[in-house]
């Protein structure tokens, strides 16, 4: 029996090793770089498909919370009509980082099943410690999705309020604040932001 | 007959609302919007643009609530927090360089000076308003203290409106 399946596997292992006599070498690169192509694709668009708006809000916890106040906010209606979704915020753009942040996403599966926010109540109890989590990782990249679209080098300070480009040009420009710093709440509403400083405060004299 | 006469008095008196009302109507502010037939349908006029150019405007008497000169949409003022306060609180002003709310804020309505906001001053916008260049739809006839007292020569030379 067991040299039968030996012998099997031999033959098989001898087929496999031949040379290929029934389709040429340009043939089986092309073939294996088509498949390479389609088996990255996949986990491409597998990846995109996590990526899309519908997807966050497919969840009631994410629905019903933040994307209802996202639509009151200059990201989603504006006199531009150019609007951020919940992934432009929220899911780096580079590769290595995507990863690493869907991984860490596997929370949210675990906090869904086991309903950590499933009412508005629990949200908002739980709002301090999501939003401490969201401010960290943009403080932490240098508020990375925030310059996807907004770029310093291409802020027209001449062109914004005045109290806008002073602040910018004192702390942004300078690389002594980030903009998380100063534009927290920029999309929900807040939660208790007592001993969270404003990103202007604490900055001048220390006290 | 006399009661005809009556009856006619009667009626005149009754009209006598609608024909003032009418004078009145052709006295009312011109709103594109305003009274009209309920089957018609009245584009509304387009919103005025918010005036937020950051410059500080003359205040009409020396207690008015001075206007916010810059953009506060979606600003959250609620129990988790007070985003203007995030520059015009004490603390916050030599960061910000904004003016500091007024030491009036600090009381209560005792007159007892606190040691922060007081509750009745929480909200800003009860009394501070954003403005926009909408025209005004009905004139007015305020004139300025200093032209009243006709010393205009201090400053604060704002003319009434006319
Ligand atoms: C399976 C339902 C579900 C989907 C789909 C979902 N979320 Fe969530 N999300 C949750 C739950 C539940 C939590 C709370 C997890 C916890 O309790 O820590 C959460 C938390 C979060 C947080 C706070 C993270 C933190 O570090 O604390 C962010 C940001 C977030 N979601 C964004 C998104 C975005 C962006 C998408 C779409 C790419 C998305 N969510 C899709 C259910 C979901
Ligand atoms: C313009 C950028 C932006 C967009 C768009 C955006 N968010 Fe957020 N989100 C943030 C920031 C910044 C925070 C950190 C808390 C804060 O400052 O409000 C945050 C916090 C959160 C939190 C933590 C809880 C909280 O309210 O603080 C969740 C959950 C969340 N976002 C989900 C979403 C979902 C779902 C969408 C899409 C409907 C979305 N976000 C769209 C920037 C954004
Ligand atoms: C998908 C692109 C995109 C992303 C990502 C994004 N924004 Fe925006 N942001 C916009 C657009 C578009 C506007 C509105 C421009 C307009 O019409 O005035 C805007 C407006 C703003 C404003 C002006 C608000 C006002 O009331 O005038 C601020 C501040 C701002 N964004 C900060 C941020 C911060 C902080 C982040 C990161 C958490 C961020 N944005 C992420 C596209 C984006
Ligand atoms: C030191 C604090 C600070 C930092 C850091 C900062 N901002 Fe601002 N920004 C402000 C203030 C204050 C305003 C005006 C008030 C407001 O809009 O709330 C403003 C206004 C804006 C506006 C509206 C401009 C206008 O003319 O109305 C945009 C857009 C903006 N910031 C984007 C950003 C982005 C993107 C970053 C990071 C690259 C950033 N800001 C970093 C404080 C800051």
């Amino acid at each position: 029996m067991i040299s039968c399946a030996l012998n099997l596997a031999a033959r098989v292992w001898r087929v496999f090793a031949r040379p290929s006599v029934h389709f040429s070498l340009g043939f089986l690169t092309l073939g294996g770089f088509l498949a390479g192509v389609l088996f990255w694709g996949g986990f491409n668009t597998a990846l995109e498909a996590t990526n899309k708006e519908a997807f966050c809000i497919s969840c009631h916890e994410m629905k019903n919370n933040p994307y209802e106040e996202l639509k009151q906010t200059i990201h989603f209606t504006n006199r531009s009509g150019v609007r951020a979704t919940c992934p432009d915020c929220h899911v780096p753009h580079e590769w290595t980082d995507k990863i690493a942040r869907k991984m860490q996403a596997s929370k949210e599966v675990w906090g869904k099943i086991f309903g950590t926010i499933d009412t508005r109540e629990k949200f908002l109890d739980k709002r301090l410690e999501l939003a401490n989590h969201e401010w960290s990782r943009l403080k932490a990249n240098n508020s990375l999705e925030c310059r996807n679209c907004h770029s310093a080098e291409s802020m027209d300070i001449t062109r914004q309020n005045p109290r806008a480009a002073k602040m910018h040009e004192t702390y942004l420009f300078t690389g002594e604040r980030t903009c998380i710093d100063c534009h927290k709440g920029i999309a929900h509403r807040l939660p208790d932001m007592n001993g969270v400083q404003p990103g202007w405060t604490g900055t001048v004299s220390a006290k | 007959m006399k009661i005809r006469l009556t009856f006619g008095a009667l009626a005149l008196a009754a009209a006598i609302p609608v024909l003032a009302s009418g004078v009145f109507a052709a006295d009312a502010p011109k709103v594109p919007s305003g009274p009209h037939p309920i089957t018609q349908d009245i584009p509304a006029e387009p919103m005025g643009r918010e005036v937020t150019d950051d410059i500080k405007k003359v205040r009409n008497y020396a207690d008015q609530p001075p206007l916010i000169p810059h953009a506060i949409r979606d600003y959250q003022i609620d129990l988790n927090i007070n985003k203007c306060l995030t520059c015009h609180d004490r603390k916050n002003t030599e960061g910000s360089q904004a003016p500091m709310i007024s030491v009036t804020h600090f009381q209560d309505r005792d007159g007892q000076t606190l040691g922060t906001v007081s509750p009745r001053r929480y909200f800003c916008i009860q009394c501070h308003v954003p403005q926009t260049d909408a025209k005004p739809i009905v004139g007015n006839s305020f004139v300025d203290i200093d032209k009243v007292l006709g010393n205009g020569a201090l400053g604060g030379g704002k003319e009434g409106a006319k």
